[in-house]
């Protein structure tokens, strides 16, 4: 009895990749040699030459005067010749 | 009994010796009181305190307006720098809250800048300060 295959058989799975590196070293040279154009592809970021300000400079103050409230009230009672 | 008379004498001359001291404590005044022109200026609202801490003249400049201010607020700065290194602070940050007591402590009469800039007479009413003062 003949037997009827439906599909055409597929080809031996074969670890192309491995078997390319393997026996053509040439290729990872080549593969190596172009990461740095795939990583030309990414965003860069530069820290820009201007420092960042954050203009905090009011509530510092105030939450630094209150602070130093007390110390500034007896300051002015030691020294009432010149205040 | 002579060393009887001898030991009591040095007890009494060491109290005297402590109430000297004490009196003494009590005759030199706590706090130095200020220079009778400075007052002078002050009660006749020459000179204010201004928001930064320090003297200002309020009307026309004289020299001898100039000096008096000149004098108070060269001390008043060397005050300023030993606090505000006590705390650290800064200088401008010391001063600046010193001067929120300072026009705080003004008497009805005294002269003081207001958060614009302008002089005011301190009236029984609280002073207008800036919006930072405590």
């Amino acid at each position: 009895m003949r037997t009827v295959e439906l599909t055409d058989p597929a080809p031996l799975a074969r670890s192309a990749a491995m078997d390319v590196s393997s026996r053509r070293p040439g290729l990872r040279i080549l593969a190596v040699g172009l990461v740095p154009f795939a990583l030309a592809g990414c965003i860069t970021l530069e820290a820009p030459t201007e420092p960042i300000v954050i203009e905090l400079n009011v509530n510092i103050r105030q939450e630094v005067i209150y602070r130093l409230a007390e110390d500034a009230g007896n300051t002015i009672e030691e020294n009432a010749d010149i205040f | 009994m002579g060393d009887f008379m001898t030991r009591t004498m040095t007890k009494m001359m060491l109290a005297a010796a402590v109430a000297a001291t004490a009196l003494g404590g009590i005759a030199t005044p706590a706090f130095a009181q200020r220079d009778p022109a400075y007052a002078a200026a002050r009660a006749s609202g020459e000179v204010g305190e201004k928001m930064d801490g320090y003297l200002g003249i309020v009307g026309a400049e004289t020299p001898e307006l100039r000096r008096i201010v000149n004098d108070i607020n060269i001390k008043r700065r060397a005050v300023y720098a030993e606090r505000a290194q006590a705390n650290n602070a800064t200088l401008e940050e010391y001063a600046l809250t010193a001067g929120c007591q300072a026009i705080l402590a003004t008497s009805p009469g005294e002269k003081y800048q207001a958060p614009d800039g302008s002089w005011q007479t301190r009236s029984s009413a609280a002073p207008l300060r800036d919006s930072r003062c405590p």
